[in-house]
């Protein structure tokens, strides 16, 4: 695997087919049936959806009148100046900000960890036990979002919940029946560290893989130049896995500005004085409870398009970082 | 990928130096914790789950003096979590063999054939390919409203099999863009060989092709049932029949809807309940995983 595997739209050479018969009819209806079969069921409930959806923004669809008017960008209006949507697009832009960077660090420091431990001299090693770590860190990604919600909601309860009880065992009294979920200061962090303990394994997972990738032989090189463990994660290890980066953080990004399951999950009704309503509760309230179709897909333009702007701000980062100057490895 | 781990094995007889003991033992010392924060939750609620509501209350540390079975009993029949169990069995299967089936043969055609003799052609199957790749970025929440139209007139809406249908679509790009890398890296002397001998296109796939790409296809499946099983958003939408609900929405609804009565053991149990399949499946097939999970983000 090189460090510029990833590559968004580039034209990857085709090799030429050898073909020196004319197409019979079972390669006729191989391409009939393995394409156009899938293709038809994406298009369906996938691309035409979103295209109608884009349709649908500019109208007062109600979703069940078989009629609508075009109301232009009414809807667009207003909902950029209904204050609950603005705080819904100001808390998905904080969890945009701080959640892809966050978990990035610790899974890169995690990964870190697994592989650059054991003997500084030799070959590269990695960690005894790496395998027991990595196994365990993928344990929170195989668990259902709404369950993962479900059990901190119960080890956070005030009074029942294991935090507090090991908070004040431990001597802090103050968080005696703290409410971590009914306090305005403390429920946009709870869910945070909720979302960021259900990731970091798997990112971890994914930069050990792609660490472990880089030829021993380039740390090696590093070693007999004089580079220590620090300088090696930072001059070697960083930029060669910088496309993955990249990547994880434009996933990230993506679950930033959705962020339905945990905020639903935590707090339906968007926490205290509205400190955790997210895009998409509005949205699916919107839709589903008032029927307002039309404005329903407004919002969900409005997210599509912070989700390409999330993304065209890390490409150029990357990019004036650096990025353009690839490093790849012979 | 591996070799460079596997050629790892001259060792020095001088071993660790001070340093290298003092960065290992911290190493250890930082990931043991981050083990124990994972962990933890995860046995307190096992814990928890054969307690009796009053026992919950009383300590959080405290361990059950006999287990409350009638917890899981609860959960199973009376919150539904038994019935919603089977749903969910029934929907990501067939889901799961449909979105493999299906993406296995998009990819495999787009990877490995062209439109005959034209630019055009070859343009349309690039074409084909992008439109895949884009489903891979653009946020599911945009295609709903349409998309729970699309279902009631198609008659779909509220059953398990319009949702079966939904999550093959949703989970095809992911499947075509990494399994289309897997058989791009096939070679194509044996399909060129099955076809001298006779095979004609449908028996090259399913007898050759199919069959070597058994590690691309295990590893696209596990992810897939992860996600499908953990899926939440689409059957809330999708499937409001509380008949039909799968075990995502089962597990919400019963942790919102208590009311003033609210059964806590019960609850952690409907966590076990939900949570215990998927990681025997990761623990089972973790092997399977480890390494390739960055081929699927990265190719």
């Amino acid at each position: 695997m090189t460090a510029s595997a990833y590559a968004p739209p580039r034209a990857m050479p085709v090799p030429q087919k050898r073909r020196r018969r004319a197409p019979g009819i079972d390669l006729i209806t191989l391409f009939a049936v393995f394409l156009v079969l899938p293709l038809a069921l994406y298009v369906t409930f996938v691309v035409w959806p979103l295209v109608q959806a884009v349709g649908y923004s500019f109208t007062d669809w109600g979703g069940f009148s078989p009629t609508m008017n075009f109301v232009g960008l009414r809807n667009y209006q207003q909902i950029l100046t209904d204050p609950t949507f603005l705080i819904a697009i100001r808390n998905n832009t904080v969890l945009a900000a701080v959640l892809p960077i966050v978990i990035i660090v610790f899974a890169l420091a995690l990964a870190t960890l697994v592989t650059v431990g054991g003997a500084s001299h030799g070959q590269t090693k990695g960690l005894g036990g790496a395998g027991f770590y990595r196994v365990i860190s993928f344990f929170p990604y195989t668990i259902p979002a709404v369950a993962a919600g479900l059990m901190f909601t119960l080890a956070m309860d005030p009074n029942s919940g294991i935090l507090n009880g090991v908070l004040t065992r431990l001597g802090f009294k103050q968080f005696t029946s703290f409410p971590w979920l009914g306090d305005v200061r403390t429920a946009m962090p709870t869910m945070m560290f909720v979302v960021i303990w259900s990731l970091v394994g798997f990112y971890m997972v994914l930069f050990i893989a792609a660490i472990k990738g880089i030829p021993a032989e380039t740390f090696e090189a590093a070693r007999i130049d004089g580079a220590g463990r620090f300088r090696t994660a930072v001059s070697i290890t960083l930029p060669l896995v910088r496309e993955n980066v990249q990547t994880a953080y434009i996933y990230l990004g993506i679950m930033a500005i959705d962020m339905y399951v945990y905020a639903q999950m935590l707090f339906p009704f968007g926490g205290p004085e509205n400190s955790t309503l997210v895009m998409s509760q509005q949205l699916l309230t919107t839709a589903l409870s008032q029927s307002r179709f039309g404005m329903a897909c407004a919002m969900g333009v409005v997210m599509g398009l912070m989700t390409m702007v999330f993304a065209a701000l890390v490409f150029a980062v990357n990019w004036l970082t650096g990025g353009r100057d690839r490093v790849t490895m012979g | 990928m591996s070799t460079s781990t596997d050629t790892r094995t001259i060792r020095r007889s001088t071993g660790l130096n001070p340093s290298d003991r003092a960065v290992t033992v911290s190493a250890h010392a930082v990931l043991l914790l981050w083990a124990v924060l994972v962990i933890f939750p995860l046995l307190w609620t096992l814990m928890s789950s054969f307690k009796t509501n009053t026992q919950i209350f009383a300590s959080p540390f405290q361990l059950p003096a006999t287990p409350a079975l009638e917890n899981y009993a609860y959960a199973w029949t009376e919150a539904g979590i038994g019935l919603y169990f089977f749903n969910t069995v029934y929907v990501v299967g067939f889901a799961l063999f449909f979105v493999m089936l299906f993406g296995a043969m998009c990819a495999y055609v787009l990877a490995r054939y062209d439109l005959p003799d034209s630019r055009v052609g070859h343009s349309i199957m690039r074409g084909i390919y992008y439109l895949m790749l884009a489903g891979l970025m653009i946020p599911v929440f945009l295609a709903i409203v349409p998309l729970f139209k699309q279902l009631q007139n198609v008659g779909l809406l509220n059953t398990k099999e319009g949702l079966i249908v939904t999550y093959v679509s949703f989970a095809l790009p992911f499947t075509v863009f990494f399994l289309y890398a897997f058989f791009r890296s096939l070679p194509d002397e044996i399909g060129e060989a099955a076809q001298i001998d006779g095979a004609n296109a449908w028996v090259t796939f399913f007898r050759i092709y199919l069959p070597m790409a058994k590690p691309g296809l295990a590893t696209v499946a596990i992810m897939n049932f992860l996600g499908l099983w953990n899926q939440f958003l689409l059957p809330v939408a999708l499937n409001t029949n509380r008949d039909n609900y799968v075990l995502s929405q089962g597990l919400a609804a019963f942790s919102v809807s208590a009311g003033y009565d609210v059964n806590f053991g019960a609850q952690f149990a409907a966590f076990v309940i939900t949570v215990t399949p998927v990681l025997v499946v990761y623990v089972i097939f973790q092997r399977q995983l480890q390494g390739s999970v960055s081929q699927g983000t990265l190719k």
